[in-house]
């Protein structure tokens, strides 16, 4: 049985100024959206924060970035928000740009015991530099290390309480790779069910990687809505 | 003709050109801005399925107003609806799928393609960088490559140089490139002008092209 939470600051409470946190979603789909309330409330700071994108001036780690909670920000896209280019340019805000699937990988090796890879992504580009490069069957791959966080912050749809998750469509994106990657993993879920109410067959993410879930309903802000 | 279209009508003929790239059966990856618009296109008795990497194999078409679920969106954020026989997956899935070379062909927008192959579409030094996405994966994944954007820039400057001056997404990457004016293909050590959009003449397209062009002998007109 995993830690059931009722309170997102008890959640927050646990995380440590300086921390490194993973916190899923692709854009606003997806994202622990009242766990980052609470890191808001909780004043948390100098936090290196590894998301895909860092929200919307007013919504998501958006949020954490207008606080200036955020000394070091590692995503792959990152233009839609206009306090991070402020923050980027003063120099407040250190920004590591990653290909979005060698980010996906480097979180996924995180999770999974691999320190290193070799990806094509970046060869010949700006992110290349410093890096090792080696041939393989005649075409140049890069080396691209593991990342891993202290804390991760994921979302799902639905968790039961030995920590089994399933997500909804491409709600899933970030966050399974993410909670193999926490040391400490609490997943944000929008209905926590009685163990053995999930059918195994159909779990995303097994329970061992998860260390706490929370139940919570979330706005699920839409960011271009398209409509034919 | 072509030379007196308005932006979006260029636009639309571009991506209806590109269009013609997707062959049935086949599995196919767009890029955000004008790559998206290809979709519109895409004839229907074409059997296509289209890749977003945020996760779903399988993109259908945007969802009615009561359809609408904020859970299901393509790479460029917009809602839509998932295709019959459509997945979803995780991005590390999703680019593995990429990276693989399980995907056809990708279609991307350009900033400045040289004549090499290499593109430039992410990244204007002095100006905020705002990542690339997912651009760097892609272009090493899909086992075709086609490149679509205006065969200008904004103050009538090539975009296909000997050698790019932006910073690259990839080098050596691109198979085609598709403009308002052109169907350029990037060979082993050259570039060649295989088709020359309706209105334009072969000088003309050279003239407003920096790198070498190679002339087909199969050289054809396009029409649309």
């Amino acid at each position: 049985m995993k830690k059931i939470y009722t309170s997102f600051n008890d959640v927050v409470n646990e995380i440590q100024d300086g921390s490194t946190l993973m916190v899923g979603g692709f854009g606003l789909v997806g994202i622990p959206e009242n766990l980052i309330l609470a890191l808001v409330e909780s004043k948390v700071k100098h936090l290196t924060v590894i998301s895909n994108n860092c929200g919307v001036d007013d919504w998501g780690l958006g949020l954490l970035l207008k606080n200036k909670q955020i000394d070091k920000m590692i995503g792959s896209y990152v233009g839609e928000n206009k306090e991070f280019e402020r923050q980027v340019l003063s120099g407040e805000l250190e920004v590591e740009l990653v290909p979005q699937g060698t980010l996906a990988e480097r979180i996924r090796a995180g999770g999974a015991g691999i320190p290193a890879f070799y990806t094509p992504a970046g060869v010949g580009t700006p992110i290349a530099e410093g890096v090792e490069v080696r041939t393989f069957d005649n075409k140049e791959y890069l080396l691209q290390t593991e990342l891993k966080a202290d804390f991760s912050l994921i979302r799902a749809a639905k968790g039961d309480k030995s920590g089994n998750l399933m997500y909804n469509k491409t709600a899933q994106n970030f966050n399974p790779m993410m909670a193999a990657a926490g040391k400490t993993t609490i997943a944000e879920v929008e209905q926590i069910v009685e163990s053995g109410s999930l059918d195994p067959e159909y779990i995303h993410t097994p329970g061992i990687y998860v260390q706490g879930l929370i139940e919570g309903k979330q706005e699920k802000r839409i960011e271009r809505l398209t409509v034919r | 003709m072509a030379k007196q279209m308005d932006k979006a009508a260029v636009r639309e003929q571009i991506a209806r050109r590109a269009e013609q790239e997707i062959v049935s059966g086949s599995y196919v990856n767009l890029g955000i801005g004008m790559p998206t618009m290809v979709a519109n296109y895409i004839k229907p008795d074409k059997q296509v399925v289209l890749q977003s990497e945020n996760g779903l194999l399988g993109i259908g078409r945007s969802p009615l107003k009561e359809e609408v679920d904020p859970d299901l969106i393509n790479a460029g954020k917009e809602t839509v609806t998932a295709s019959i026989g459509a997945s979803f997956c995780s991005s590390a899935e999703s680019f593995a799928m990429i990276r693989g070379e399980h995907l056809d062909l990708a279609i991307l927008g350009g900033m400045e393609v040289s004549e090499n192959g290499d593109l430039a579409n992410w990244m204007i030094p002095g100006k905020m960088i705002k990542g690339m996405g997912g651009a760097m994966d892609i272009v090493h994944g899909a086992k075709k490559i086609v490149i679509i954007m205006d065969h200008v820039n904004k103050h009538g400057e090539p975009k296909i140089l000997k050698e790019c001056s932006l910073p690259l997404t990839g080098k050596g990457v691109v198979d085609r490139i598709i403009t308002d004016r052109a169907v350029i293909d990037v060979e082993q050590d050259c570039l060649v002008l295989v088709e020359v959009n309706e209105g334009w003449t072969v000088e003309e397209v050279v003239q407003s092209t920096e790198a070498e062009l190679k002339i087909s002998d199969k050289l054809q007109v396009t029409t649309l």
